[in-house]
């Protein structure tokens, strides 16, 4: 109950403020489609750098919980989730508000996403010092597993395909390579000045995430996309709770899916939403009814997207593997502020730690308080026309990564990066794992340098990394999660090909 | 070869030369002990890299649609936009007049509302500088963040 201690921190003025301003521009951010969490908690990350570290996390926790839970707006009144994890939600969220129903299912959703959230944060916080306490006893050559395989499992499960996962991965590490080698003070792959202090994490998220979605939308043309307007009649809150007391099979469903997946690194809140529905109308007496406006659909899909966001931290705080493509950039903004994740996290800086988890606790109470009401208005900001946000993700862009070193070279880096991004995305490349290699290329490549010195000094390198049960269990995780991924990338090329022959 | 394998090709062959370029460095570069871990990285990039080019030129990398024509006529004017904006106009006139100009000129450009209507370039600039005005109190008043200033600010 330590965390008990540290919920002070969370009650000071500024705190509270970013606490409030966080959740409130989530909402809006994730209800606007195009604006994805991860790139909200990328653009945040510039503007934590005039905050303590602390405050600074409150920030994008509370960003990072509310975007989740916002992209169901637009999913239930304009059937556009705001984020991928919101895909399930638009399937009976959106037929609901079609019969007037908008208000009811917007509550029950917040609702869902309120209880999931808050069991996913006491999960974090009762499952992350006690995985803390057990990577004590990694070493160099352990922790240099686990930062390989936080890049195989996230490289080979956010991707339509598993070589170019792999592949987008394999470019970040070397990327993460560039500059100084700071142990031996020789230059590396310096060959542009813009480069020679390496490349910084926030420019390349900002570009990696930004960018692309600019493209995006600027790819649409002068089109005039028509969004239908839904009148949400009002509803009553006793209703809705009710109605989610008396939904506890598809609500817990939907908190336990979101929990297991959260832990497994790299599936995300897309894949937690989408099975929970899936098993929760598999259990349900009334299956017929999913799909049809159905509220149990929509309680299991975002119970499911908001209990994933607290476990998928417990990995990313322990052992620096984050559970989602946002947990990654949450990692660039811990890295940034320099707390470095690891068995000792809770021993060097438990105030900063503790208080953004509980933070985050208490956001998911205010998230479903400003949730609820401020919906509509979130959904009006929604429509925003698609050429004032690409030119403002643009400006913002601009100044966000200026921002963090002065430097115009920065700035460069995450315009030629996003742009590059953008070109392998529609190649089937992956962002998530080109980040992730970025992020955890320079912990990897310490680890493996500090091995091979104490490997120098022992039995030499190949007992050093490939001997012990703790190496062999970890290089058997790395090869399984490789294994893994390019199973069921066949099997969903066979469902490609299967669906292709249907089509002709 | 069809267009969708050519194009696939091309990306393919861009990512494997990047990959023996970085295998090349990696293996060719002094002192090797600060080439150790790139040198690991660079194996399994070129083999990976390797993989995804057979796959390209085999027509079995079907993931993703590319960019088509319509496409990329789509994004020109804003990605011209851009690069001026980012690679000289931020500096050389400021970055707020510079970001005055970007954002008028990517909002006019995609605007599907006729440019001969004045209400509507009336519209254009009202967000316009409606917009900067909060990101100039955001950077330059609340964060203080001291952008280069070039002719104007």
């Amino acid at each position: 109950m330590e965390f008990l201690g540290y919920f002070g921190g969370v009650f000071e003025l500024k705190s509270l403020l970013l606490l409030f301003g966080g959740t409130i521009g989530g909402l809006i951010l994730g209800a606007t489609p195009g604006l994805s969490p991860t790139m909200a908690v990328a653009l945040l990350i510039p503007f934590t750098f005039h905050l303590t570290p602390t405050q600074g996390l409150i920030l994008l926790g509370a960003a990072y919980t509310s975007t989740v839970a916002g992209g169901a707006v637009s999913a239930i009144l304009l059937k556009i989730p705001g984020a991928p994890a919101n895909i399930a939600t638009a399937l009976d969220g959106n037929e609901m508000a079609m019969r007037g129903e908008g208000a009811r299912a917007l509550q029950l959703s917040f609702l869902a996403s309120g209880v999931g959230g808050v069991i996913g944060v006491l999960l974090l916080i009762f499952l992350t010092p006690v995985l803390a306490q057990w990577a004590l006893q990694f070493g160099p050559s352990h922790l240099f597993w686990i930062a390989i395989l936080g890049v195989t499992v996230i490289g080979s499960l956010d991707s339509k395909s598993f070589v170019k996962g792999l592949l987008s991965g394999c470019i970040g590490l070397w990327l993460s390579q560039i500059g100084y080698d700071e142990i031996q003070g020789t230059e590396r792959f310096i060959f542009a000045d813009a480069l020679t202090g390496g490349i910084h994490i926030i420019p390349a998220l900002i570009g990696l995430f930004a960018i692309p979605q600019v493209l995006d939308m600027l790819a649409k043309g002068r089109s005039k996309v028509a969004i239908e307007t839904i009148e949400v009649p009002k509803y009553s809150f006793l209703d809705s709770l009710r109605e989610l007391i008396a939904s506890v099979r598809a609500l817990s469903i939907g908190t336990v899916v979101g929990s297991i997946i959260g832990l497994i690194p790299g599936v995300g809140g897309q894949i937690a939403g989408l099975v929970a529905y899936d098993q929760s109308r598999k259990f349900s007496p009334q299956r017929d009814k999913y799909g049809t406006g159905h509220a149990e659909g929509v309680i299991a899909a975002e119970s499911a997207n908001n209990a994933m966001v607290g476990p998928s931290l417990v990995p990313l705080l322990t052992l620096s593997i984050p559970g989602s493509p946002t947990a990654a950039v949450l990692l660039g903004g811990l890295l940034i502020h320099g707390i470095f994740p690891g068995s000792d996290i809770f021993d060097k800086h438990p105030q900063v730690v503790w208080t953004f988890i509980n933070s985050m606790l208490l956001g998911q109470i205010l998230m479903v308080i400003f949730g609820i009401y401020t919906a509509a208005w979130a959904a009006r900001i929604a429509r925003v026309p698609m050429p004032i946000m690409a030119a403002g993700v643009l400006v913002l862009a601009l100044f966000g990564s200026y921002s963090v070193q002065q430097s115009m070279g920065d700035v460069h880096i995450m315009l030629v990066m996003g742009i590059g991004m953008f070109v392998l995305e529609k190649f089937g490349f992956s962002a998530a794992p080109l980040v992730l290699g970025l992020i955890l290329g320079p912990i990897a490549g310490d680890y493996f340098t500090n091995g091979w010195m104490i490997a120098a000094a022992q039995d030499g390198p190949w007992v050093y990394f490939f001997n012990g049960p703790l190496n062999l269990v970890l290089i058997a995780m790395v090869v399984a999660s490789i294994a893994y991924s390019f199973w069921s990338n066949m099997l969903q090329g066979k469902a490609r090909k299967a669906d292709r022959e249907a089509a002709q | 070869m069809n267009s969708s394998r050519l194009q696939h090709l091309i990306p393919g062959l861009v990512i494997f030369g990047l990959a023996a370029i970085v295998t090349w460095l990696s293996f060719t570069q002094e002192p090797a002990s600060s080439f150790l871990f790139p040198r690991i990285i660079s194996i399994a990039f070129i083999g990976l890299a390797a993989w995804n080019l057979i796959r390209a030129a085999s027509g079995l990398a079907r993931v993703g649609a590319g960019i088509s024509g319509a496409m990329f006529a789509n994004i020109a004017p804003g990605l011209v936009v851009m690069l001026v904006y980012i690679f000289f106009a931020a500096k050389a006139l400021g970055f707020y007049v510079a970001s005055i100009i970007a954002f008028f000129a990517v909002y006019t450009l995609y605007d599907p509302a006729p440019y001969s209507s004045a209400k509507d370039w009336f519209k254009r600039a009202l967000v316009t500088l409606a917009f900067m005005a909060i990101i100039y109190g955001l950077f330059a008043r609340l964060l203080e963040v001291q952008t280069p200033r070039g002719f104007f600010i």
